[in-house]
Formats: C-alpha cells, structure tokens, sequence
C-alpha cells in the first residue's frame, strides 16, 4: 500500500478492533488503554506527521524477501515457543497460581483500592510503571530533540497563526461545545481510576486529545497563550518528577522506595495517598509529552507553510 | 406495563438493528463517495440512536437511563458533525459530487467558499 493515509486508518481500526478484544477478555483498563491511545491518539499523531512527510510512500528499490524471510522465521518460531504454554484459561496455569491470587484477594486489604488493575498497576507493581512513564518521558524529549524549531519560527508562531480549519464553521461550534465535557471526561478518569478503569494514562491522553482539537480548530497560537511552550516542556518532567519524588518520600520516611504504606499513620491511607499521587503524575507526563509532540508538528507545518 | 415497553424496546432494537445493516450494505453498494458517506452516517445517527433508545426502555435504573441518554447526545453530536467535515474535506480537495467516479476535478472557483 502507498498511500499511507490508508495505512493510518488501518492501524487505527486495528488498535479498536484490539481494544474491543480486550474488553471481551473483560480487560477493561487495558481496552479503554488501547482505545484511547492506540485507536486515539497515535493516529492522531501519525496523521500529523504525514502532514509533514507528504501522503504517499516513494517506491523503493529494496527487494523485501528477505525481510519478509527474517519475518517469516520469527513469526514460525515465536509460535513454536507458544507450543509449550498453557491452554488458555487454564486454571491450574503458573499465571493463575502464583501472584494472581494474592492481588486478587489481599489487594483490598493491603491497598484497599476497589479496582485491582490500579493497585497492581500502581502500588504493587510501581516501579514498573516508574519505568513506563520514564519511557514516555524520554520519547517526548526525542521528539523534542529531533524537531528542533528555529527562534524565527517560534515567534512567528507567536503571532496570529490562523488555523487550518478554521473555515470549518460547524466543526468549530460543535467543538466548543464538547470541549468542556472532554476536558472534564479526562479529570474523571484522572481521579476515578481507583474505583473503575481509567487511571493517568488514559486521562493523560484524553485531555491532551481534547487540547489538540482545540489547536487544530482555533489555531495554534490561540492555545499557546494557555499551554506556554517553556511549562509544558517543564510539566513533562514535572510528572515524572512527582513520581520519583513520591517514592524518596517514602524512603524518607522509613519505608523502602515506592512502599506508600509509610505516608500517614494507616497504611491503607498511605497507600491511597500514594497512588493519587503518582497517578497524578503520569498523568501530567503523558499529556504533557502529547500536547509537545503535536505542538512540534505544528511548528514544523508553521515553518514550512510561511517560509516558501 | 410490562409488555408495553418490551414491544417498544425490541421494536427501536430490530429498526436500529436494520438501519446499521442497510447502512452496511450502502456503504460496500453505493456509487458514489457522497451516498456512501449517507449511509455511513445513517448507521451513526439512526441505527445506533434507536439501539440506544431500545436499550433505555430496558435500562430499569435511572442512572443506566441518563448514562445512555448521555452517550446518544455525544453520538449523535460526533458522528454528524464527522460525516459533515469529511464531506466537507472530499468537497475542497475537490471531489465533484455529481461525477459517480470522482475522476473529475472541480474547477477552483465552483467550489463554494463559506
């Protein structure tokens, strides 16, 4: 396929149609994950790449046998290794036996939170999730890196950069209307993500999604008077710095890094405290990161569009 | 009382249920681009809508009731304004509605600006 739109919306369906999947597994933190930043968002931000890089692929010369060989191989011996695993769903599986009933029934107790995936995701299973949004972090700053924007073309942004689609009447009005009820949906899922799916991932990008509309709508320099370029590159750090910083708390504290049990006097408490904060600041990473991303986009569009 | 709202519910169930198949069968069947969009958002608006409606009938609880009603506002609000700016979209690269291939281009001043 060369036109590589096509191949965007294909992606995208896939990530719904996976998301989907998940949700039947019963998997909802996972499908909502999926939903939002596979079918969301990374389509959104390869859209906005192939804005910059032009709709349709070059032809090649390259002979993709090999490659596909390579492929062909691994996909062979990846199933092959699957040969040995369990049956689906088996209940005496090493994965049903040795921590998952543990998380299942202790969480309550320990964590006291009513949805497992969080308390797994981020107490038992913090340090992991420090990794995640590391990652995050880092992407964000490669991006940054690579899109370097020139003095020029920052303060021309500055100026009234009138948007793409701003003749787009109806789309700006419905817009406007949703907007609030995205931005609220994304605070809901923030800070409801103890007790039903959702969690700082997933508002993270929703409210990022939500800025990125209003800056494709209303223009570029319309958002940046609210999301200064210097703070949003600070709050990236300032999420991963909260969850660090949540964790030496609690070494302070006496406990040992990530161990919330530590912060107020019941543990239970602690560990409530704790995962709000560190939910909280994922969340601030991954919007954050998002919203630079597609401002780095945008600039670059700015530049190319007023310089020839 | 019952009864009533069980006949009302299954039947805003199998009207939807038909408008998202025929909207389907529009979508693959249709010549043109523009009619394809027609169907495509009929199984937005109409099919989805009456299922939701359906599903209302059976919700029971108040709160399922204004959840539903509260995802057929956001649904009937996001998939027309979709179909609009996609219409809009083929309109300006400058796909002629009339033309059932779309091989034509429309000349730059036919194109209506708003």
């Amino acid at each position: 396929m060369r036109d590589l739109f096509a191949v965007v919306m294909m992606s995208g369906i896939y990530s719904l149609i996976s998301a989907s999947l998940f949700l039947d597994l019963d998997a909802v933190d996972v499908a909502f994950t999926e939903a939002a930043v596979g079918a969301g968002i990374s389509t959104l931000l390869m859209l906005a790449s192939l804005k910059l890089v032009g709709r349709y692929e070059h032809k090649s010369r390259y002979k993709p046998g090999l490659a596909l060989g390579v492929v062909l191989v691994t996909g062979a011996l990846l199933i092959y290794g699957t040969l040995d695993m369990p049956y689906f769903g088996l209940a005496d599986a090493p994965a049903q036996l040795h921590v998952a009933p543990r998380y299942i029934n202790d969480s309550m107790a320990e964590i006291g939170v009513p949805n497992v995936v969080t308390s797994i995701l981020a107490s038992y299973r913090g340090f992991d999730t420090l990794g995640e949004v590391v990652v995050v972090f880092t992407a964000g700053i490669g991006v940054m890196s690579l899109l370097l924007v020139s003095k020029q073309t920052k303060e021309e942004s500055q100026t009234m950069v009138p948007a793409d689609m701003r003749q787009q009447i109806i789309l700006r009005v419905v817009a406007k209307f949703m907007l609030p009820l995205i931005l609220l949906f994304a605070l809901y899922v923030q800070f409801h993500g103890d007790y039903g799916p959702g969690g700082g991932f997933q508002a993270g990008v929703i409210f990022a999604a939500g800025i990125i509309l209003y800056t494709m709508l209303f223009g570029l320099s319309n958002s940046q008077k609210l999301f200064q370029r210097k703070k949003m590159e600070l709050l990236t750090a300032v999420g991963v710095l909260i969850y660090g910083g949540v964790g030496v708390v609690c070494m302070f504290m006496g406990g040992n890094f990530l161990d919330y049990s530590v912060l107020r006097h019941d543990p239970v408490h602690g560990q409530h405290l704790g995962i709000l904060l560190v939910e909280l600041g994922v969340g601030i990473t991954v919007a954050s990161v998002m919203i630079v991303i597609f401002f780095k986009f945008t600039w670059r569009t700015v530049k190319h569009k007023y310089k020839e | 009382m019952e009864i009533v709202l069980d006949i009302i519910s299954w039947f805003c169930l199998v009207t939807g249920s038909f408008f998202c198949l025929t909207g389907g069968v529009g979508l693959l069947r249709f010549p043109d681009f523009y009619s394809r969009i027609h169907s495509a958002s009929l199984t937005d608006t109409l099919g989805a809508g009456l299922i939701l409606v359906g599903l209302m009938f059976q919700a029971g609880s108040a709160i399922v009731t204004a959840k539903l009603i509260m995802i057929l506002v956001f649904s009937l609000l996001a998939g027309t304004t979709a179909s609009h700016a996609m219409a809009k979209a083929a309109l300006k690269s400058g796909l002629a509605p009339d033309d059932a291939g779309g091989k034509e281009k429309q000349s730059e001043d036919s194109i209506s600006k708003p």
